[in-house]
């Protein structure tokens, strides 16, 4: 996990900062809609070109963090400006810039007011969002993520299509809040660790807040469970974790289409669990109680999730709960600790950015033609509007994982993995696929088959456009990652090696190497930066 | 070239698939068709030259097409296994599925969804092929549940009746619990084997221990169960027969329904070191064959009898597979293909001959007005009861006979009085059908009509395959068709045992005939000689006729054991999860809300206080009040960031009185 690699310029910057400044642009654009859109449009596709590129020149099967940059930025306190992606965070990226093109084609006709700041304000939530998949430094990583909540607040508050939208607005910024103070303590006493770490073995520099840095160095257990539990309340309520996840039905209904689709798809939370809770305290991660806590938290969220899903009559609240399920079959799939299951949460944690995040789209053009995602105003639709079923169907099955979909791959590593870990666990959560089947096909039965519903007579407008655009890009991924996952497990393989690896090793035996100089090789088009290694006195 | 026709046999119908999925719009229903049946066609071409090669050469052999999921300890490739057996299975697909896509070209004509029926009966195709052409059980998993959704599919291919969308749900939702008992077979498998190669697996099968092959075979069960639709997870099946009549005869008869059935005997090898498993399958197959019966003897839908029957039939392949006769199981499965396929499609012709009528009890009278499709209904029906020498006669008699050589009297006993029941609802239907005065409806009996070429042809085909069917067989445990398929079910531990002298098997082969004629003779006194006789018998037990209409009230059963109380408690979690959690959270809420109001009174009164005593003027305090009130989010803000410098504090505290935070205590 030490090694490094850099590329000829500064690509993750620009990912990072090209959302913003595009932001900037739009605001001083006149108030024009349609300039304002094909601008918006135009930042988020060409953000999607970055990222691909940044995607074509990742070296797969390498646990290397890939892209580097790193500038001190508050030296006394060992805070720095540090990017890198490797394969547990690219793909992130990626997502991130592919769903945001998206819910701009979304929201070209559906966003009807102030769209000036809605793009804005997209485009701001855009760069924070990369900014904690980039972040290499825990600071940073924190900055971004609270500063996600700024957009994120006024996204819900402002577009909302709910009544109840500023309490949900509200809920949603407090929970998040609240959480990383806990959070931020846990990042603060990793530092304070590093810092006596530091002190006792002469090293420089004193204070660091740099993830690789962290790794580098021993952390008692008992620290590492207090921290673990400390980074946890940041990282489940966001996530979020049963029983923590109240927001989240609320802050999907009454949110803006947009606003769902980022909050669904983009797995903050869970991502932070295998980005710096697993490598940073390997030992926690492993600790018993832990494990049987966050199994069982995890197993009564896929249930639970799936069985209140079950009876939902609006479909954005029905989302809302089988994505806490789902969420659930990721931390089992985390907490296995062995290669499958990591391999099969990271790939699941993509797989839901084109899933649920896709079927939020569909709620979004059922909502477009009906004001409303309820039970009532549908039946029948199937004859309505046969390519809007279609592709619920197609999302939808992939959503509850059927083999051919990329769900199927995910869900099936996840569960190999839990199942080799702890066949109980693994047992209680394969009943989680009965359910999944039920609540989205029983639900899918009553809006789409079965005779034509009440005030449904006169003519509904079947998908077209972008919406149709909206609807194949996401089923090309499902299948794509569903029949011929390969490129997507190469970039993420090497990574998940290494941390089974570590969590194997553990943080106490771990030798403790420690980045002092670094010697660059140049080799084709890459500098490899590689490590020197000092054993301690 | 062995390679190619390999990957062309499932790759053929896919292009179809995506052919007609994609563009079936644009062009017409005669593109559309030709395209569907054309593939399986090909497919089945192929088919028959890897099947000539394979006779040839003798061995199996794995064909890879790509490396679908790896990583770690995992490697799954998309791989194909061709031996005896996946040549038998190939050939009956492609072969019976060719002809009922030939015959849906008739049937469909005209309805609404045409193209959308040829692609889900290609997709079927793929997925089916897929199933038992994988060399691997995560492929065979792709085949199993996508066979499960074009069954949903098309079982829903009427959407607009309630009665359609409700059975394509069921039907997917009871398959889903088998395939969940399937998946853990299959981490089972992995974790005890390191991979999902049957080839692997197969070797290295003789190190498992028992409990762990019992525990494997019976999680195979579940998943075969389920597929198959044997008792308790039969239920779908019945239901199912809302689709159209050629997915009934496809889907829900020949093919996919008896996939349980090859994936146990695929895994034989495992079964044959769980004899608690063996067992567990030939009692699962007994009953169902037996109970499946009972129902078929008083339903008056044409297609629900035939359903009952088919989960009756599956029975007896289960049954077969339980005492040993793998290749039996296997023989029974291909003839039932050809003589079920048969009077699916022959029962369709009638429906199609009478406008959709379904009740047999608004029929009769049928033979001299599509004479066609009688003689055909007939000969599907004297293959089923066991006529000697049709198929159906030899199959279930070698199943019968194995279970009586090995000693298996009451499975014997339950398989020969459901071969009884068998010939009785069989020779009921076709009495009811085609005998005796016409029942009809007079608008329909204005257009009955004998059904077009391309619907009888096909079922000639079928029909003569019915009767000649069997002679592979031939004789019973010794035949052409034993020894091709001799090293796929070969025992463990050696050859399968002849014992059984010939004297034996000509004996129980004569009982076999006898049953299935006082089945036949049963019926026709009932249906034919005396007709009010039967009224009078289900009069005179009114409970036992009515439990046996309404199936036992199994279903209604299901509802209130389980559906029911899943949504009830989906009811009171909802309850729970807006009053008791968000309760929580609203409550920590308020006691912010008035942490916060504290802190406000604390600047009104102690800050400002400080600033009024000083003399600044007080009503610029009290705006600034106001204007602070208004925004809560900074006051939530507030509230946290005083609990984190506590929260700080307390840990600091701690830790520097654990281990210490400085240099200095070291």
């Amino acid at each position: 996990m030490l090694e490094e690699l850099t590329f000829g310029f500064p690509v993750l910057s620009m990912l990072l900062f090209f959302p913003l400044l595009g932001a900037i642009v739009l605001w001083l654009l006149d108030n024009d809609d349609d300039l304002i859109k094909n601008a918006a449009l135009a930042v988020a596709g060409l953000e999607l070109v970055l990222a691909c590129v940044v995607l074509l020149h990742f070296v797969p099967d390498s646990a290397a963090m890939q892209f580097v940059e790193r500038v001190a930025w508050i030296p006394p306190l060992g805070i720095g400006y540090h990017l890198g992606v490797d394969g547990i965070s690219v793909l992130f990226v990626a997502l991130t810039a592919f769903l945001t093109v998206l819910i701009v084609l979304y929201s070209w006709d559906t966003v009807r007011h102030q769209v000036k700041t809605y793009f804005v304000a997209l485009l701001a939530l855009e760069t924070t969002i990369v900014g904690v998949f980039v972040s290499l430094d825990l600071i940073l990583f924190f900055v971004f993520w609270e500063l996600m909540l700024i957009p994120s607040y006024f996204l819900i508050k402002l577009w909302g299509g709910g009544a109840e939208r500023q309490y949900a607005a509200l809920k949603y910024v407090l929970y998040t809040l609240l959480g990383s103070v806990f959070m931020l303590v846990g990042i603060v006493l990793l530092d304070l660790n590093y810092h006596e770490w530091a002190v006792t073995n002469h090293a420089d520099p004193p204070y660091t807040f740099d993830f690789l840095q962290l790794l580098t160095i021993p952390i008692p257990i008992d620290r590492q469970v207090l921290i673990f539990w400390l980074l946890f309340m940041g990282l489940a309520f966001k996530a979020p974790m049963f029983p923590f996840h109240t927001w989240l039905p609320d802050a999907l209904l009454e949110g803006p289409i947009g606003m769902a689709v980022i909050l669904a798809g983009i797995k903050l939370g869970t991502y932070g669990f295998i980005r710096f809770s697993l490598p940073l305290l390997p030992d926690a991660s492993r600790n018993e109680g832990v494990v049987t806590v966050m199994m069982t938290l995890a197993l009564i969220a896929i249930l639970y999730g799936a069985i209140v899903a079950l009876i939902q009559p609006d479909f954005r609240r029905l989302l809302a709960f089988s994505s806490i399920s789902h969420l659930g079959f990721v931390v089992v799939g985390l907490f296995a600790l062995n290669f499958q299951g990591l391999q099969g949460s990271l790939l699941t944690m993509i797989n839901l950015g084109f899933s649920t995040a896709g079927l939020f789209f569909l709620a979004g053009f059922l909502y477009h033609r009906r004001q409303t995602t309820n039970l009532a105003a549908f039946g029948g639709l199937a004859r309505k509007v046969p390519l809007l079923a279609t592709f619920l169907l197609i999302i939808g099955l992939a959503s509850i994982g059927l083999p051919g979909t990329n769900g199927f791959v995910g869900e099936f590593l996840i569960l190999l993995g839990a199942f080799k870990a702890y066949w109980l666990y693994g047992t209680v959560a394969v009943t989680g696929v009965i359910l999944g089947a039920a609540y989205f096909l029983w639900y899918y039965e009553r809006a789409m088959f079965g005779p034509l519903a009440q005030g449904l007579s006169h003519t509904m407008a079947d998908l077209k456009g972008r919406e149709l655009v909206i609807a194949v890009s996401l089923s090309v991924m499902v299948f794509w990652i569903g029949l011929y996952p390969s490129p997507f497990l190469r970039i993420m393989n090497g990574s998940v090696q290494a941390l089974v690896d570590r969590l194997d090793r553990g943080a106490q035996v771990a030798k403790i190497d420690v980045l002092l100089s670094t010697g660059r090789v140049v080799s084709g088009k890459w500098q490899v930066e590689r490590t020197e290694t000092r054993r301690e006195p | 070239m062995f390679e190619l026709l390999v990957i062309l046999i499932p790759v053929l119908p896919l292009a179809a698939v995506l052919l007609n999925g994609l563009l079936g719009s644009r062009y017409s229903h005669d593109i559309a068709h030709r395209l569907g049946w054309g593939s399986v066609g090909l497919s089945f071409l192929c088919a028959v030259g890897i099947f000539v090669e394979t006779l040839r050469t003798g061995v199996a052999r794995e064909v890879v097409a790509y490396r679908w999921i790896f990583g770690g300890d995992l490697t799954v490739n998309l791989a194909f296994l061709v031996d005896p057996l996946t040549c038998i299975m190939m050939l009956v697909v492609t072969g019976v599925g060719f002809l009922i896509h030939l015959y849906s070209v008739g049937y469909m004509h005209g309805e609404e969804g045409f193209t959308r029926f040829f692609t889900y009966m290609n997709l079927f195709m793929v997925s089916m092929l897929l199933l038992v052409m994988g060399s691997n059980y995560l492929v065979l998993f792709i085949g199993w549940e996508g066979v499960g959704l074009c069954s949903y599919l098309l079982i829903g291919y009427y959407y607009d009746r309630v009665s359609a969308a409700k059975a394509a749900t069921k039907a997917f939702v009871v398959n889903r619990i088998g395939d969940a008992g399937f998946l853990l077979a299959i981490f089972l498998i992995f974790v005890n084997f390191k991979t999902l190669d049957y080839t692997q697996v197969f070797a290295q099968a003789s190190q498992l221990s028992t409990g762990m092959a019992t525990a494997i075979a019976l999680c195979l069960l579940i998943g075969a169960v389920g597929k198959s639709a044997q008792i308790p997870l039969y239920t779908w099946l019945p239901d199912a027969m809302e689709g159209p009549t050629p997915v009934s005869a496809l889907i829900h008869a020949a093919t996919m329904v008896t996939a349980g059935v090859y994936m146990i005997v695929r895994n034989h090898v495992l079964y044959d070191m769980a004899p608690v498993a063996l067992t567990t399958v030939a009692w699962v197959g007994g009953l169902t064959a037996l109970f499946a019966a009972t129902i078929g003897l008083v339903q008056t839908d044409i297609k629900r009898v035939l359903a009952y029957s088919t989960v009756s039939q599956l029975g007896y392949m289960f049954l077969a597979c339980g005492i040993g006769a793998y290749t039996a199981a296997i023989f029974h499965l291909m003839t039932h293909a050809f003589f079920k396929a048969l009077l699916f499609l022959s029962a369709g012709s009638v429906i199609h001959a009478l406008s959709g009528e379904q009740d047999i009890r608004n029929m009769g009278g049928l033979r001299s007005k599509i004479p066609w499709t009688h003689a055909l209904f007939l000969v599907g029906t004297l293959a089923i009861a066991g006529i000697f020498p049709l198929a159906g006669f030899w199959s279930k008699d070698e199943i019968m006979a194995h279970a009586f050589t090995h000693g298996q009297y009451v499975l014997y006993a339950m398989a020969a009085i459901g071969a009884f029941l068998t010939a009785f609802y069989m020779f009921r239907l076709t009495y009811l059908t085609f005998y005796g005065r016409s029942r009809l409806d007079h608008h329909v009996a204005e257009h009955v009509h004998e059904s077009p070429a391309v619907m009888i042809g096909p079922l000639v085909v079928l029909a003569v395959l019915s009767v000649i069917g069997g002679f592979p067989g031939v004789p019973p445990e010794s035949g052409w068709f034993h020894h091709f398929l001799h090293p796929v079910t070969v025992a463990a531990g050696g050859g399968e045992e002849h014992g059984a002298g010939f004297g034996l098997v000509a004996t129980l082969m004569v009982v076999a005939t006898a049953i299935a004629l006082l089945g036949w003779g049963l019926a026709h006194y009932l249906y034919s000689v005396r007709t009010e006789a039967a009224d009078n018998l289900a009069a005179r037990a009114p409970g036992a006729y009515r439990t046996l209409l309404n199936k036992y009230y199994v279903d209604e059963l299901y509802d209130f054991l389980f559906v029911e109380p899943a949504k009830r408690l989906g009811v009171v979690w909802d309850w729970f999860d807006r009053t008791v959690i968000d309760g929580i959270v609203l409550g920590v809420g308020r006691l912010t809300q008035s942490g916060s109001a504290g802190s406000t009174w604390i600047e009104k009164h102690a800050i400002y206080g400080l600033i009024n005593v000083v003399g600044y003027a007080n009503h610029l305090a009290a705006r600034s009040w106001r204007r602070l009130q208004s925004g809560k989010v900074h006051h939530y803000a507030a509230i946290i960031v005083a609990g984190l410098f506590i929260l700080v504090h307390l840990i600091l505290v701690w830790w520097s009185g654990s281990s210490g935070i400085g240099v200095a205590s070291r």
